[in-house]
Order: C-alpha cells, then sequence, then structure tokens
C-alpha cells in the first residue's frame, strides 16, 4: 500500500489562514505560485524549508478564517503530502478534501511528533507512524461520504464519475 | 430541529435531518468574489456542463477593487469575460458595486428560508434575514454553479438568547464580540448559532447583519435570526414579501443554550491576535493609534455611519492618524451623502474610500507598516491582516473607532461625546 513519507513542521493551535497564505498573495490560482508563499504569515521564507513530501503536524482548529482555497492550494503547492492535525477548521477541512490534499485528525499525534521528525503515513488505514521516535497514532476515520470524495480524488472527480 | 436543520430537511426533500448526516442540496444562490470567482470558474470548466442558472449565481468584484495592481486586474476580467459569456445577470463592478454582504441583501436576493453558499467565509450575514448561508471554497461553489447543488454536513446548532437592551454607544459588534469572547474561536465549530429573546427588539436589521456576520469567527457553519417584523419592513423594503418565522427553543433542536443580557452589556475590544481575545473598553490598553478603520461587511452600513458621524460631529481626527471610512454600498454612500454623514467625516479629517473590503484583509486602501496598530470595525485581527506581520489590529464598533480615531487611543464613546 503506498504510504507517505516526510519530515514533519510542527506548528501550533489556531494557524488560520491568513498564516497559511495572506490575502495579499490572493491574485494568482496556481498552486506552485501559492506554495512559495506558504505560511509567509509566518516566516516570510517558510515555502524554502519544505521539501516535497514533508508533512504539517498542527494543533487544534487548524484552517481557521477564510474560506479561500487557496490555502489548501498553497500547501498542496509547496510540496507538504499531508496534514495531520488535532482538529480542523470546517471550510479548510472541506477545501482539503475537494481538492485531494490528504489530511488526517489526531489529537495524539499531533501533541507526540515532534518539529523534523520523520514520519510515515498510511492514509488508507488512517495510521501515523513517527519514524524518529518509533510511536504510531491512529487517526480519525473519515465519515463514507467523505471517503468516497477522497477515493475519486477530489470533489470535481467524484461528482463526474458518480454522475450524481 | 433547528431553523437551519428545518431549511436543510427542506430542500433535501426529507421530513427530517440529524445532525451528522450529509445531504446533497439545491441551492437558491451561488456567491462568489474576484478573489474566489477565478478558482471557481476554473473548477466549474472541467465539468464541461453549463451553468445551472443565469440568475442564481452572483459576482461581486469586492475585494481588490477598483483594481489595485496588474494581476487583480487580470482576475477580474477573467470573471467579467465569464460573466459575459454566461450571461450571469447579478454581475456587480464599479458604480453598481459594494461589499457583498452589504450589497446581496440590498439587491433583494436573499430570502428566508433560502439556502445560500458563497466563496466567502461571511458569507453566513445572511442568517440575519433566516436564510441558511455558509461560506465555502472555490471547488464547491464551482461545483455549485454546475449542478445547483452542494454536499452539507447537518450541523447541531447552539441557541443563543438574548434579554435585555443596548446601552448606548453598544450595539450588535459588542454584542457577537461577547459572545465569541465566551465560546472562543472554535466555540460554535461545526454548529448553527441561533439567535431568539425579547432582547432581540433592541437590534435592527443592521445589528443583525453584523452579528450574523462574525458567528463564522467563533467556527460556526453559520447564523440565523427569526424572521419578525423588523426583517418583514426590511425585506418589504427591498421587494420581498414572506411570512413570520419564529425561534423556538425546541429541547431537541438544540445541543447547547446560552445566555446573554444586554443591560450588562459594555462595548467590547478585541485585542490582537484573535477576535475571541475581547475586553470591555474601559479595560482595553492605551495604545497609541496609527489607523482607524469604519467600515466592511460587517459594520458598513448605514447605521454604522451614522454611528461614527453621531461621535465624531465637530471634532477633529487625532494628528498622525490616518481615518479611513468605507461606506459599504452605492446605496450606503449615498444615505451618507444625502444625510450630511460624509460632510461630518470630511470636516473631521476622514479619508472616504470607494466601497471595496479593502483594508479588511490588508488588499488595499489602508495596509498597515511593521509596527503600527489600526483600530477597526472590520471582524478578523490575526497576525498580519491588514498589513506587515509586526502591525496590529483591535476591533470594534463603529462609536468607539470614531471616538478613538479623535484621541489618538481605544477610547468609549462616553467620554468625549
Amino acid at each position: 500500500m503506498h504510504c507517505l513519507e516526510g519530515k514533519a513542521h510542527k506548528l501550533g493551535d489556531h494557524i488560520n489562514t491568513d498564516l497559511i497564505i495572506p490575502a495579499t498573495y490572493l491574485t494568482t490560482q496556481d498552486e506552485f505560485e501559492l506554495g512559495r508563499h506558504l505560511f509567509a504569515g509566518l516566516e516570510p521564507e517558510f515555502a524554502k524549508k519544505i521539501t516535497k513530501g514533508d508533512i504539517i503536524v498542527a494543533g487544534e482548529n487548524f484552517g481557521s478564517g477564510s474560506s479561500r482555497e487557496h490555502a489548501a492550494l498553497a500547501i498542496k503547492g509547496a510540496g507538504i503530502s499531508c496534514v495531520v492535525a488535532s482538529s480542523f477548521a470546517r471550510i479548510f477541512y472541506r477545501n482539503a478534501i475537494n481538492i485531494g490534499l490528504p489530511i488526517l485528525e489526531s489529537p495524539e499525534a499531533a501533541m507526540a511528533v515532534g518539529d523534523g521528525d520523520m514520519v510515515r503515513i498510511n492514509l488508507a488505514e488512517g495510521k501515523i507512524e513517527d519514524l524518529t521516535t518509533g510511536q504510531t497514532f491512529q487517526s480519525q476515520r473519515y465519515p463514507d461520504f467523505m471517503q468516497k470524495i477522497i477515493d475519486h480524488g477530489g470533489l470535481v472527480n467524484y461528482l463526474k464519475e458518480e454522475n450524481v | 430541529m433547528s431553523v437551519t436543520r428545518k431549511i436543510i430537511a427542506e430542500h433535501a426533500g426529507r421530513e427530517s435531518v440529524k445532525p451528522g448526516e450529509y445531504a446533497f442540496v439545491p441551492v437558491d444562490l451561488v456567491l462568489a468574489n474576484d478573489v474566489t470567482a477565478p478558482l471557481a470558474i476554473d473548477e466549474f470548466e472541467k465539468f464541461d456542463m453549463e451553468v445551472f442558472s443565469r440568475d442564481k449565481i452572483v459576482f461581486v468584484l469586492d475585494h481588490f477593487t477598483p483594481n489595485r495592481d496588474i494581476a487583480s486586474a487580470e482576475q477580474c476580467s477573467y470573471v467579467r469575460q465569464f460573466a459575459l459569456k454566461k450571461e450571469i445577470v447579478h454581475f456587480y463592478e464599479g458604480g453598481l458595486c459594494g461589499i457583498e454582504h452589504v450589497l446581496l441583501p440590498e439587491e433583494g436576493l436573499i430570502r428566508p428560508g433560502s439556502i445560500v453558499v458563497g466563496g466567502d467565509s461571511h458569507t453566513c450575514t445572511y442568517g440575519a434575514l433566516g436564510s441558511f448561508a455558509t461560506g465555502m471554497g472555490s471547488t464547491d461553489i464551482g461545483a455549485a454553479m454546475a449542478f445547483g447543488k452542494a454536499w452539507l454536513r447537518v450541523p447541531e446548532a447552539i441557541l443563543v438568547r438574548i434579554k435585555g437592551k443596548f446601552r448606548r454607544w453598544v450595539g450588535g459588534k459588542d454584542l457577537i464580540l461577547k459572545l465569541i469572547g465566551m465560546i472562543g474561536v472554535d466555540g460554535a465549530t461545526y454548529r448553527s448559532l441561533e439567535f431568539t429573546g425579547d432582547g432581540l427588539a433592541s437590534l435592527g436589521i443592521d445589528a443583525r447583519f453584523t452579528v450574523a456576520n462574525m458567528v463564522v469567527e467563533a467556527g460556526a457553519k453559520n447564523g440565523m435570526f427569526p424572521v419578525d417584523e423588523k426583517t418583514l419592513d426590511y425585506l418589504n423594503s427591498v421587494g420581498i414579501q414572506c411570512d413570520q418565522m419564529d425561534i423556538e427553543p425546541d429541547q431537541f433542536g438544540y445541543s447547547a443554550e446560552i445566555g446573554i443580557d444586554l443591560d450588562e452589556l459594555s462595548p467590547q475590544v478585541a485585542l490582537p491576535p484573535t477576535p475571541e481575545n475581547s475586553v470591555p473598553v474601559e479595560d482595553a490598553p492605551h495604545v497609541r493609534l496609527d489607523q482607524v478603520v469604519i467600515g466592511s461587511c460587517t459594520n458598513g452600513r448605514i447605521s454604522d455611519l451614522r454611528q461614527a458621524a453621531e461621535v465624531i460631529k465637530g471634532k477633529k481626527v487625532a494628528r498622525g492618524l490616518r481615518l479611513i471610512v468605507i461606506p459599504g454600498s452605492p446605496r450606503v454612500y449615498k444615505q451618507a451623502l444625502k444625510e450630511g454623514l460624509i460632510e461630518i467625516l470630511l470636516d473631521a479629517g476622514a479619508v472616504i474610500s470607494p466601497p471595496t473590503c479593502g483594508p479588511c484583509l490588508g488588499g488595499h486602501m489602508g495596509v498597515l507598516a511593521a509596527g503600527e496598530k489600526a483600530l477597526a470595525t472590520t471582524n478578523r485581527n490575526f497576525v498580519g491582516r491588514m498589513g506587515h506581520k509586526e502591525s496590529e489590529v483591535y476591533l470594534c464598533n463603529p462609536a468607539v473607532a470614531a471616538a478613538s480615531s479623535v484621541t489618538g487611543t481605544i477610547t468609549d464613546p462616553a467620554e468625549i461625546v
């Protein structure tokens, strides 16, 4: 089964969309261009620290604030393979699922995984492994309906293929 | 069921819906702006379908307009071309354009009992008129443009019971800041916030728009007000006839109940860096302000400008401070002109901006430099919200904003009027 593996970038609670992608950058729809400014609200050059495949590990209420889908796109465009958080804000949660950005909810992983730890994720099983410490965590299952959207790689594919 | 669930059930063609269930429902209105529409259009084109309706899709070019730079001009151009090609009826820009959540009710586009989805988190504003209105991302909006439907997870609801009467200089903004302070920025995540109680008599329609506007800052999916005489008066004035709708505290409809007494409420100020950091104005720090903004989809309506003008009349903006006033729509602007409010504000030394979201999200028309502090009637004060990440934003109501623009520091209007 295909697994994601990458370095963890650890963030705190309430990482809002103005931190993820400040509004002033919302003049492009290109995910790579957006990705260059990922987390510019936290650190102007944050995106430069990202290697393709890296994972974000964050606290509560990740993605709160604006409905801007550009936030999920910027994360994808910067090369992040998955966001693990204690909990997600609702619009960001929808956006990530809709564009096929993997997200997993796990308060235990969010607390225990350290910044810089190597993490392996099995999306199908919702299993998160901290390779640096040896700990494993189980994330919340998606509701069936969401799982279908995820299995199709996003909302557009789901709607096209399911002929709803 | 909560009112929100009743609306969802009706649209889904079901007797009832339970929290946590999923429904793919037809929607009555689909909204996007110059920032969210381009992406929504791209997603829409992937379906290779026609738009589901020419008159249930609304584009409002309000965020980075009048065009703030070439990239923004190109975004507007992209949306404009699409709107022309698809013969979209409700396309707003230039002199017809206002801040979307001020404009749409004025245009008679929002009906009680409707479902409105918008590519903007403050779409929840329309809950003031008894509509189930919620913000979504561009892919959801693109799909809604094609199918006229949206997938929803049915929310639980919290009942907010209001009693008492607003004191002088206290209004809707203070009520919602107080509520967010009580429950936190994720206190209502995935829930509806439905308002009831005798205290609602104190809330005019503009105050209800303000309250419903900021429910998203507590993580809520939507806000909901009853449709009472005030709502009916407003709806009649924009050409809509409909029935009253009460919000009854049915014990199964609500998972929690919160009470707020307006008699005890003072003007609130939300300290940076989060809207939940609200304190009574008397406890706000005496910071030196560089900029004050009165406007936005939260407080850019005629009542807000009247309040500001009443406080500032005959006084002058403090030296070294920029006061920027943004009427929320052409109608608001014109009404303010007629009532002499614009002259009062100009005489005080305010900058009058065209209707735009502008500085609220650090776009244009009043961006902050490092170290600057602004007091604003907007809805968010996250780090870097209005400009440099080393600037700060405090949130308040229009009366406090006006008073503070005179003294140069956060001030209770009662101290200077």
